[in-house]
C-alpha cells in the first residue's frame, strides 16, 4: 500500500473521476462518494453515460432525473456519517430543466419540444450534449437562488466519461467556441470553465498497472493539463497483493522456491499432499511474480506522473456493496476521501 | 440504504436456473471459411477488442487468406509494429508474416489500417457534392461539430469505410476477409445504432423545419416556427441559428446519398458472408453489454458466430479448494506470522476464488444464451505490440 498522500483535497467541490473503459472508474467514483460522506457530509454522485451504473453497484431501482438518497456513506472515527444522493443527469431533461430555470419561454418551451428542437439540440453534437450534461453538475456544485429547496452539497463527484475524451468534455467552452460565439450560453459555459479551472475542482484518473492504461493516464494529464483543468490524483485500482516478499518473489520467478520446507509446512497444517499441489503452487507462485513485476515497472511509471497516487486492491469475490465500503475505508485512509 | 428501502425492494434471484457449460467456437474453422468476407469484432470498451481483430487478422493472414483489418484505435506500440502510426486512412501492407511455417499454406496476406473518422467524412461529402458545394459543407462549423464529434459519427464512419473497402475488393479482388474492429464505445449497440441515429437525426422534424419553413402543410406551422426561431435566438445568439440553416440547406442533397449508403452497408452485414464476433471480459459489466448484443443481432439478424471472452484468469492447479487452502493459511500462520507457505496458500485462493466467480459469470451467460459459441482467452501478463504477440493470442484463441 501507498503511504498517506499528503495532498489536501479538502478545497475540492467537485471531484471528476475518469479512467479507461474495463478499470473500474465508475467503482471508484462510488467509493469516492462513500469515503466522502463520513462526519455528517451530504455527497452528491453523479453520473452521466446513461449506463444506470451507480443503480446497479447500490442495487436500486434504476434512477430518474432527480436527486435520491442512495446509500449511508462511510462510518469513520466514531462520527455519524452522511449520505450520498446520486443523480443521474440526462442531457435531454438537463435542457428542458435548464429552459424552465433560465428562459420563462411559456408556450415556446413546449413548441420547442414538439417541434423536435430538444432532440436535435441534444444530438448534433457532444459539445451541446456535454455542456448540457456539465451544466448540470455546475448547477448541482454551486446551488443558486434559481432551484428553490435544493440540497447544499459538501462534495460533487462525478463519474465522468473515460480518459480518452475527458479534456474534451469539461472544456466546454472550447467543445462551443466554434458554434455559439456570442449570447447568454456563450457566457455560462465561460462561468462554468471558471470552476472546472479552479482549484475547487479536481479531476481524478483511475488506472490498473498495466500498460495501456498506465499510457492513456499519462495522455490523459498531458490533455487535461493543455486544456488548463486540474488533474487530481491516480488512482490505481485492482492491485495484486502484496504479502510476498521481494525475495521469495525472485525466488519464485526463478523457479528457486524450496519445494521440501513447502511440502513440510503443507502437512504440519494439515493438508493432504495431493499429486502435484507442491508443483502447482510453485507454479502459481511463477505466475504471480511475472505479474508481479510487470505491475512494479508500472507503478514506476505512474510514480513519474508526478501526481499523488492510491492504490486500491483488487478484491477476489468482486466488488458488492460490502466491497465498496471497504475500497471507501482504503481511500479515505490513504486521504483521497 | 434505510431498512425501509431493502424492504420496499424485492429480490430477484440468479437469471437463469440451470447454468451449463457453453458450447466452444472453432476459430480456425470461422477464418479459413471462404464463404465468410467480413468479420467484426463488437464489445464494450477495455475488452480487448483491437488485439483480438488484429490477432485474428493474421492468424487469418497466415493461414492462407488475403486480409484487411480495419481498426479505430490502436494502441501505438501496437499500430507501430503493423506499420500504421500514420492516420492516412489507407490500407497498408504489413510486413513480418509467416507464410510457410509448417501446417501454414502460402498465399496470404495482411494490410491494416486506422480509420480517420473526419477524412472519411470529409471524402464521402467530396465525393458527393460539386466541389465549391463541398467547400461550403466543410468550413460550415455545424459539419465541424458533426463530423468530429457527432456521438455516433466514429461508428458511422466505421461502417462507411467497410463498405468502401468492400466495395473495392468485391471490384479488384484485393482482399478476401475484411475484419472489423468496432470504435471503443461505451456500449456494444453504438455500432449498430450508429446509422439509424445519423439518419433519424438528418431526418428530425426540426431540420426539415428550417429547409422548408413555409411550403404545403407546414405553412400551418410557420407561426409555431416564429416563435422557436425567436426563442432560439434569444438562446443561442442569431448567428447560430444562420449557421444551421445554411448548413441542413447546403447539406440535404447529400441525404438521401448518405441514407442509402447506410442502407447498403446494413444489408451487407446481415448477408451470410458476415460474422459477427462478440468480445468480452469475464466481467458483470462487459458480459451485459454482450448480452445485449447477442439479443440485438438476432433481432436485427445478423449472423453472430460466437463470443471471445478476453483476460480470463488462469485456472488454480490442483484440487485445493479456496477455503481449505484459507485454513491451512490461517493455521501456518498462526505458528509464523511470515510463512511463504502461507502467503502462497492465500495467493491459491485468491486465484480460485477469482477464477470461481468468472465462471459462475460464463455459466449464467452460458445458460440465458445458450446457442452461443465460446471461446475462452486466458489473460496475458503483459500487453501485445508485436506480430509475435499477436500470434501467440491467435493461437490462444485458436485453443492452440
Amino acid at each position: 500500500m501507498s503511504v498517506p498522500s499528503t495532498a489536501d483535497w479538502s478545497r475540492v467541490r467537485l471531484h471528476v473521476v475518469t479512467g479507461k473503459g474495463g478499470t473500474g472508474k465508475s467503482t471508484v467514483a462510488a467509493a469516492l462518494a462513500l469515503g466522502l460522506a463520513s462526519h455528517g457530509k451530504q455527497v452528491l454522485l453523479c453520473e452521466v453515460e446513461g449506463r444506470q451504473g451507480i443503480a446497479r453497484m447500490f442495487d436500486v431501482d434504476p434512477l430518474p432525473y432527480a436527486e435520491r438518497r442512495l446509500a449511508t456513506g462511510l462510518r469513520h472515527e466514531d462520527r455519524p456519517p452522511g449520505t450520498v444522493h446520486a443523480l443521474h443527469i440526462d442531457a435531454e431533461s438537463a435542457l428542458l430543466e435548464y429552459l424552465a430555470m433560465y428562459y420563462k419561454l411559456g408556450r415556446a418551451g413546449k413548441a420547442l419540444d414538439r417541434f423536435g428542437v430538444i432532440e436535435f439540440a441534444t444530438t448534433i453534437a457532444p459539445g451541446v450534449r456535454d455542456v448540457l450534461l456539465t451544466g448540470k453538475v455546475f448547477e448541482a456544485v454551486q446551488r443558486n437562488s434559481r432551484n428553490k429547496g435544493a440540497i447544499q452539497y459538501d462534495a460533487v463527484v462525478l463519474d465522468a466519461p473515460p480518459t480518452g475524451r475527458i479534456a474534451q468534455f469539461l472544456n466546454v467552452s472550447g467543445e462551443l467556441a466554434g458554434l455559439a460565439k456570442v449570447g447568454p450560453i456563450k457566457s455560462q459555459s465561460d462561468t462554468m470553465m471558471t470552476l472546472f479551472r479552479s482549484p475547487r475542482t479536481a479531476v481524478h484518473l483511475v488506472t490498473v498497472l498495466e500498460e495501456m492504461p498506465v499510457q492513456e493516464t499519462a495522455d490523459g494529464i498531458v490533455d487535461l493539463t493543455a486544456a488548463g483543468l486540474p488533474v487530481g490524483g491516480v488512482v490505481v485500482n485492482q492491485v495484486r497483493s502484496r504479502d510476498i516478499s521481494d525475495d521469495d518473489l525472485d525466488a519464485a520467478r526463478d523457479g528457486r522456491l524450496d519445494t521440501d520446507r513447502l511440502a513440510a509446512d503443507l502437512e504440519e497444517a494439515g493438508v493432504d499432499l495431493a499429486a502435484g499441489l507442491v508443483d502447482g503452487l510453485v507454479a502459481e507462485a511463477h505466475d504471480h511474480a511475472v505479474r508481479r513485476a510487470l505491475e512494479d515497472s508500472q507503478r514506476q511509471v505512474v510514480a513519474g506522473l508526478g501526481r499523488p497516487s492510491y492504490e486500491l486492491p483488487r478484491l477476489a469475490g468482486g466488488v458488492d456493496l460490502g466491497g465498496l465500503y471497504e475500497l471507501a475505508a482504503t481511500l479515505k485512509q490513504q486521504g483521497l476521501a | 440504504m434505510t431498512a425501509a428501502q431493502k424492504r420496499a425492494r424485492p429480490r430477484v434471484g440468479p437469471l437463469a436456473s440451470r447454468p451449463g457449460p457453453a458450447p466452444e467456437m472453432d476459430v480456425d474453422a470461422l477464418i479459413d471459411d471462404r464463404e465468410i468476407g467480413i468479420i467484426v469484432c463488437c464489445g464494450s470498451g477495455g475488452v480487448g477488442k483491437t488485439t483480438t481483430s488484429a490477432a485474428l487478422a493474421l492468424r487469418a493472414a497466415e493461414r492462407g487468406r488475403r486480409v484487411v483489418v480495419l481498426t479505430i484505435d490502436p494502441a501505438k506500440r501496437l499500430a507501430q509494429s503493423m506499420g500504421i502510426e500514420q492516420l492516412d486512412n489507407t490500407p497498408r501492407p504489413v510486413s513480418g508474416l509467416r507464410t510457410n511455417a509448417k501446417g501454414n499454406r502460402k498465399g496470404g496476406g495482411l494490410d491494416a489500417m486506422m480509420l480517420d473518422m473526419k477524412r472519411t467524412f470529409d471524402e464521402v461529402v467530396e465525393s458527393q457534392a460539386a466541389p465549391e458545394k463541398a467547400r461550403q459543407i466543410l468550413d460550415n462549423p455545424f459539419y465541424i461539430a458533426l463530423s468530429s464529434s457527432f456521438s455516433g459519427t466514429q461508428e458511422y464512419m466505421a461502417m462507411e469505410k467497410l463498405g468502401q473497402i468492400h466495395a473495392d475488393a468485391q471490384r479488384d479482388g484485393t482482399y478476401d476477409l475484411i475484419v472489423v474492429d468496432t470504435p471503443p464505445s461505451r456500449s456494444a449497440l453504438d455500432f449498430l445504432d450508429a446509422p439509424e441515429r445519423l439518419s433519424s437525426f438528418l431526418d428530425g422534424r426540426f431540420i426539415r423545419l428550417l429547409l422548408t419553413p413555409a411550403k404545403g402543410p407546414a405553412r400551418m406551422m410557420t407561426a409555431g416556427l416564429g416563435i422557436i426561431t425567436g426563442a432560439l435566438n434569444k438562446i443561442l445568439g442569431t448567428q447560430v441559428l444562420r449557421d444551421m440553416q445554411t448548413f441542413v440547406a447546403a447539406f440535404d442533397t447529400l441525404f438521401g446519398g448518405f441514407r442509402q449508403r447506410a442502407q447498403k452497408t446494413f444489408e451487407l452485414l446481415q448477408a451470410d458472408g458476415t460474422a459477427f464476433l462478440v468480445v468480452a471480459a469475464p466481467e458483470p459489466d462487459a458480459l451485459r453489454e454482450a448480452a445485449y448484443f447477442v439479443e440485438r443481432l438476432a433481432d436485427d439478424d445478423m449472423p453472430l458466430v460466437g463470443m471471445i471472452v478476453n483476460r480470463a484468469s488462469p485456472a488454480p492447479r490442483g484440487t485445493l479448494s479456496a477455503d481449505e487452502a484459507m485454513a491451512a493459511a490461517t493455521r501456518l500462520r498462526q505458528r509464523d506470522p511470515e510463512s511463504l507457505t502461507a502467503g502462497l496458500l492465500h495467493l491459491h485462493a485468491d486465484q480460485s476464488r477469482i477464477v470461481e466467480r468468472e465462471e459462475r459469470l460464463r455459466a449464467r451467460f452460458a445458460a440465458a444464451h445458450p446457442q452461443v459459441p465460446t471461446a475462452v482467452v486466458p489473460a496475458l501478463p503483459g500487453d501485445v505490440h508485436d506480430l509475435a504477440g499477436l500470434r501467440r493470442v491467435g493461437e490462444l484463441l485458436a485453443g492452440d
